[in-house]
């Protein structure tokens, strides 16, 4: 059964390893353009594992950002993460000492391929999830690296490398589109940060959008369920 | 550059913040029994997020001014028809990626 679990983590996480490739490889560069090698590519990948802030820290790294300002910034920047960890509560439930890994590493790409809670049938549900967290920081670590030795000796135009990010989201999107007729989460998800984008702009809109999909959701609450039990879709 | 030290405290004040941020939720609500709120978030929240993060990926994108944010939603209506048409993840990432670069680099620079 471990082998087979193993087996079916890493060809779910597969898409995530050509994303991560893509997106490490352009993180890599953009830090070896601001003068850090491949000692702070390793660790930053190691310890933050985390593509936007790794992006992000770039940016506070060339700038000389002070304590508060970087404070400040992590929390906004991060803050979906709380969003991630409430729906995954229930899901890695019973992990035991593998739940300490399965959070640190809840990656968006991450939570994007597990949160549906399914596991292929005669697998480990959480040695599933586990490797499938692990591979991708794997993938994750050799991008960063990878694209740190490029931006350090290759001369490459690397604009749009980022859009990988995009592509995983949109492609976890219409799989869950259709794996559901509900679409009214869907629907509330993109309008209220579309709406909210448009009101806050670019810099703030992400923690209103969050407060915008909670209250909407809490006050369709009655509805969805009645919805889903009609349904009957899981 | 910034000191070494400086640069140390950057990276691990974003590494400590980010990992509270994902480790919190599971420190809350700990408990043997889960609230039924979030029974329910946990139920509904995830389709929500990926269209709060498909949004939250154009935030970098012009729409005001030329291209008016074009190559981005162009690549996003390939992924998503590409994705629909053969629903190969893998095929649908890296054969976006690759689009909207040529997009950017080529078409619309």
């Amino acid at each position: 059964m471990k082998r087979k679990t193993a087996r079916a983590a890493f060809i779910k996480s597969l898409p995530v390893f050509a994303g991560y490739i893509v997106l490490g490889i352009g993180f890599g560069v953009l830090l070896a353009k601001a003068g850090y090698g491949i000692w702070w590519a390793l660790i930053m990948s190691l310890t933050m594992y985390a593509g936007t802030m790794q992006y992000v820290a770039v940016s506070l790294l060339s700038g000389g950002a002070s304590f508060i300002t970087t404070a400040v910034t992590a929390l906004l920047v991060q803050a979906r993460h709380l969003f991630y960890g409430i729906s995954m509560i229930e899901k890695y439930k019973g992990a035991g000492i593998k739940k300490f890994y399965l959070a640190f590493a809840l990656t968006d790409e991450t939570y994007s391929l597990l949160c549906d809670g399914k596991h292929p049938e005669g697998t480990d549900l959480h040695l599933f999830q586990f490797l499938l967290s692990l591979f991708n920081q794997s993938y994750w670590i050799m991008g960063c690296l990878l694209g740190n030795f490029i931006g350090t000796n290759i001369e490459f135009n690397s604009a749009g490398i980022e859009f990988a990010m995009t592509a995983i989201f949109v492609t976890v999107f219409v799989e869950q589109w259709k794996s559901t007729k509900n679409h009214v989460p869907a629907i509330i998800g993109v309008l209220s940060t579309a709406v909210c984008f448009a009101v806050f702009g670019s810099e703030n809109f992400l923690v209103p959008s969050m407060i915008c999909i909670t209250l909407l959701l809490f006050i369709l609450r009655k509805p969805l369920e009645k919805k889903e039990e009609v349904n009957g879709n899981d | 550059m910034i000191e070494t030290k400086h640069a140390i405290m950057i990276v691990a004040v974003s590494a400590v913040i980010t990992a509270l941020l994902r480790g919190l939720p599971f420190i809350v609500f700990n408990s043997k029994k889960t609230p039924k709120f979030i029974t329910f978030l946990g139920k509904f929240l995830p389709y929500a997020v990926i269209g709060m993060l498909v949004v939250y990926c154009l935030k970098d994108a012009t729409f005001t001014a030329w291209p008016h944010a074009l190559p981005e939603l162009i690549a996003i209506a390939a992924v998503a028809l590409l994705h629909i048409w053969r629903r190969n993840t893998l095929l649908s990432v890296a054969g976006g990626t690759i689009f909207y670069m040529l997009l950017v680099q080529f078409v619309f620079k």
